[in-house]
């Protein structure tokens, strides 16, 4: 009997960019259905609009860079890059929202740094903070659940949408605040009384209609990326434990000074979406264990702080950024101990010692 | 003499631009890019302490020690400054509002004191008053261009307000390039000074390279117009 000889390393399992990106791409389907559900079509059609954009302009880069554009293009890390912006997008944007975000990310925060692999920053990010502090308006109308829809009305159609989105047709009052949006602008009641008198968090089980079920689906997604092992489990486990903490340290037993209950933190905004898709890029993180659950950690207590006591209702973008930073640095603090030694060494040390 | 004075100008306005090359004075090119006119302004103002100073500096080139120079170049410029500063508290009040602490921090404009340092001390006065303007000439044209970009990007307007620094002849010679614009409000933003600053060195990058090609294609073939290839194998039949 013959048996194949094969040097090791004997691993086994997803090794290929390509399949990566693909199973991330596969995640993202269960927030995506919620975001439609309770939303209407308006992720969708940001999502495949961004993707369109993303991939576009990833061709014409590697064209005018001269690298081998299908090689690149075939590891969908652009598709991915415009899926996540197109998830963070507000519903109905205008497309030249669309385009300028999309391309600021592939183009300003992917290839002008090296293209993949040499991005410090997360692409997704830096498009989605350009477009925020370019186009605050734009950027901080969400679409109303369809929970808390007035008597009457409907979720905006498909088409309609488009009408909005390419020629700028009216839309019958189809925005309303995001849950964090009006728990920042309460300074009076009660978390109990705010919660009875609006009826985004009234028709919820837990943190704002829609809301809640659009970061359980993100949650599903990011449970079967860790099941296939796309990721590990530090930093999203991290940082979603750092926002449990600080909203249960600073929620004050629901006064109207309260930072917010857990549940509110954890299940609405782009928490979820944050924790699993974006924090856990492999590029702009940190790189050890170690490392990633201080990294995590960092954007956990950021978000908290900058939702609770900045100016902005959310934060995952801004957090996320500023923990991309600071990565390199907690990655020279948190060498891991080599196999064979005793005690990690310095990342001072030289090698060839 | 003319060949050094083109020399003089040509590094001074590109090859050894201060906010291009020499990447000095950046703070204030950061700071107050939002539009021309405050570009406009403080170019204008660097310029004349840029040019004053390197004056006064190859003048006392010969009686400062070299030991207490720098002390020397840094009171020169402040008092250049000072007048800068109040002239344009007399003539432009308004523009010198609005450019606020950056008019008095031209003093620590590295730009001045290197060139002072670097050329005027070792130059006599002509050469230095001359380098002055060219490097204050390049300073105040990557001023300009990065103003005008952030402005046209960021309320899509040009040359608005030029009023406060022209006078009233300038009053309305805004340029509304894109009606109900909403302003793409990063270019007005620091991040977008930096931005655009990199765009403008990657460019001036690219120019540099292309002229290079061209200076060793144009070397590399030196065929007289006219020439006949000579075929030296094969018949023809």
């Amino acid at each position: 009997m013959a048996f194949m000889k094969a040097s090791s390393p004997h691993a086994h399992g997803i090794t290929s960019t390509a399949d990566v990106m693909q199973q991330v791409l596969l995640a993202t389907i269960p927030g995506l259905l919620a975001l439609s559900y309770f939303f209407g079509p308006g992720s969708v059609i940001n999502v495949v609009m961004c993707g369109f954009t993303a991939v576009l302009c990833e061709a014409a880069v590697l064209k005018l860079r001269r690298r081998p554009v299908m090689f690149f293009l075939q590891d969908y890390s652009a598709l991915v890059t415009g899926v996540l912006l197109g998830l963070a997008l507000p519903p109905y944007c205008p497309w030249w929202i669309v385009a300028i975000g999309t391309g600021s990310a592939i183009i300003l925060a992917k290839h002008l740094y090296g293209g993949m692999g040499y991005n410090p920053f997360n692409p997704a990010m830096v498009g989605y903070v350009i477009l925020l502090i370019s186009f605050p308006v734009e950027m901080t109308q969400w679409a109303a659940p369809r929970t808390v829809l007035a008597e009457g009305q409907q979720l905006v159609g498909p088409l309609s949408g488009l009408g909005h989105i390419w020629f700028d047709l009216p839309l019958d009052g189809y925005t309303g605040a995001t849950p964090l949006d009006l728990f920042k602008q309460n300074n009076s009641l009660l978390v109990e009384h705010l919660y009875a008198s609006e009826p985004l968090y009234a028709t919820a089980r837990w943190a704002g209609a829609g809301w809640e079920w659009v970061n359980i689906g993100f949650l599903l997604g990011g449970c079967y990326l860790l099941y296939r092992k796309i990721f590990t489990w530090h930093t999203p486990v991290s940082m979603l434990a750092a926002i449990f903490l600080m909203s249960v340290l600073f929620y004050d037993n629901g006064s109207s000074n309260s930072g917010g209950s857990p549940w509110l933190h954890l299940l609405s905004g782009a928490t979820m979406l944050g924790a699993f898709f974006i924090a856990t890029d492999p590029v702009s993180s940190a790189v050890s264990k170690r490392g990633r659950l201080i990294y995590g950690a960092g954007i956990g207590i950021l978000v908290y702080v900058i939702r609770v006591w900045g100016n902005y209702p959310d934060a995952v973008a801004f957090a996320v950024l500023l923990m991309n930073i600071a990565a390199p640095f907690i990655d020279y603090y948190t060498v891991p101990r080599t196999y064979g030694h005793v005690k990690a060494r310095p990342a001072t040390e030289k090698s060839d010692k | 003499m003319s060949a050094d004075y083109r020399e003089i100008s040509k590094n001074g306005l590109w090859n050894n631009n201060p906010a291009l090359v020499q990447l000095l004075g950046l703070c204030p090119l950061l700071a107050v890019t939002g539009s021309v006119v405050n570009a406009l302004g403080l170019g204008l103002a660097t310029m004349l302490v840029l040019t004053g100073s390197n004056i006064a500096v190859s003048l006392i080139r010969k009686t400062v020690s070299d030991a207490v120079r720098l002390p020397a170049f840094v009171m020169i410029i402040a008092s250049f400054t000072t007048c800068t500063e109040l002239l344009m508290k007399a003539f432009t009040y308004e523009l010198y509002q609005i450019l606020g602490i950056f008019i008095p921090l031209i003093v620590t404009n590295c730009a001045i004191l290197g060139r002072a340092d670097a050329f005027a001390s070792k130059n006599s006065v002509l050469p230095s008053a001359f380098d002055g303007l060219m490097m204050g000439c390049g300073f105040a044209g990557v001023l300009l261009t990065i103003g005008a970009i952030r402005e046209i990007l960021g309320s899509g307007t040009l040359f608005a307000n030029m009023h406060l620094l022209l006078g009233p002849a300038a009053e309305n010679w805004t340029l509304t390039l894109v009606e109900d614009y909403s302003g793409l409000l990063v270019a007005i933003l620091p991040p977008g000074a930096f931005i655009v600053t990199g765009f403008l060195i990657a460019l001036k990058n690219v120019i540099d390279a292309e002229l290079e090609r061209r200076e060793k294609a144009r070397r590399a073939a030196p065929v007289v117009k006219g020439s006949k290839r000579v075929r030296t194998t094969g018949q023809i039949t």
